[in-house]
């Protein structure tokens, strides 16, 4: 009985919370680096075709986008709303794909050139003239790996 | 002496919320979506110095798929419809009963991953896909999609038959066997100009 425990005196501390704001920084600087920012202004508006044998790009930096579509609609005032081809942040011309290519494909560094891909971003109603044209220069480029950006599907 | 006042400490509760608000925000406008779509390598532009020579092939090796401005699929010779041309398509690659009127195989000796020869009567089929300037986007992708989808059901079935796994559990060296047993051999033709 040497040491009688005084009631009342000791108080179960509040919890602390002051690391709950550093777990969340935490989570958010892994979406920050693990997510890409839309990086591109799309000025074009698509709705992807659907397929069920899609396949995955991985590499993301290794990619480059062709858009085609329908000027937005805030856009269309000005452009009509003809189909478009946009490369980066403009309109441009099927001509004008030989010098995009040529520019992406400086970005790269030696090794990577030869997997470089091209994604074909294009509305479902656009018709194959434009696409095959874009194809024809894609290959003038020499940039051979295309890939037909659809939306997955399941099998029904 | 300076009165010991206790100072509170700064109530850092609400840090949380902010940190939350701005994770919420990351979240809206970053983009995690990976890109899908069917992958083809196109062939090379063609040397004007050399002189162009069309590589002949063999009736019965060539399925043509046509697919016109209005839509309508035309494989072999006849309108056929999409589920039509995939079960067409299988039975262009296969050939099982070594029909006069389908492709031809050879005997190709492929290396398998553990060292043996194994023996595969690879068809010489190709897949001619043509299709007009005023065909729909989506439709040349449906028919893309059923031509693509013909070939992975095939492959599947012989992954299925030879390592007793679907195509994708198999690993990189064994996913080659397959992939050149059956090769995906899908020719483009530059559209034809409106037809008369």
């Amino acid at each position: 009985m040497a040491v009688m425990k005084k009631k009342g005196d000791r108080e179960v501390p509040a919890m602390s919370t002051t690391s709950l704001p550093d777990v969340v920084y935490i989570i958010l600087f892994f979406f920050m680096l693990s997510t890409s920012m839309r990086d591109q202004e799309l000025m074009v508006t698509y709705k992807l075709p659907e397929a069920t044998e899609v396949q995955k790009l991985e590499k993301k930096n290794l990619v480059s986008y062709i858009h085609i579509g329908a000027p937005s609609l805030h856009l269309q005032a000005k452009f009509g709303a003809a189909p478009r081809i946009q490369l980066n942040d403009s309109y441009k011309t099927t001509k004008d794909i030989l010098d995009f290519i040529a520019a992406e494909r400086d970005n790269l560094s030696e090794s990577d050139r030869a997997s470089m891909t091209v994604c074909l971003k294009a509305d479902r109603d656009t018709k194959m003239g434009v696409v095959a044209d874009v194809k024809q220069e894609l290959r003038r480029a020499n940039a051979l790996k295309l890939s037909y950006a659809s939306s997955k599907v399941l099998k029904e | 002496m300076a009165s010991k006042k206790n100072i509170p400490e700064i109530n850092a509760s609400s840090q949380a919320d902010i940190a939350f608000t701005v994770l919420i925000f990351f979240l809206v406008v970053s983009t995690m979506d990976v890109d899908t779509g069917i992958v083809r390598v196109l062939p090379p532009k063609a040397d004007p110095n050399m002189k162009q020579e069309d590589i002949k092939v063999k009736e019965r090796n060539l399925l043509l798929v046509f697919v016109s401005g209005s839509g309508n699929i035309m494989a072999g010779g006849k309108v056929v419809t999409i589920e039509a041309l995939r079960d067409k398509a299988k039975e262009f690659i296969l050939n099982p009963n070594d029909d006069k009127n389908l492709p031809e195989k050879k005997n190709e000796v492929l290396d398998m991953p553990d060292g043996s020869k194994w023996t595969y009567p690879v068809s010489e089929g190709v897949i001619s896909l043509q299709n007009t300037r005023e065909t729909s986007y989506e439709r040349y992708i449906e028919v893309q999609n059923a031509l693509t989808r013909a070939y992975n059901e095939v492959r599947d079935d012989l992954a299925m038959s030879k390592f007793g796994k679907p195509m994708k559990d198999l690993d990189e060296a064994e996913r080659k066997v397959i992939t050149k047993a059956i090769p995906m051999k899908i020719s483009e033709a530059e559209p034809r100009q409106k037809l008369k």
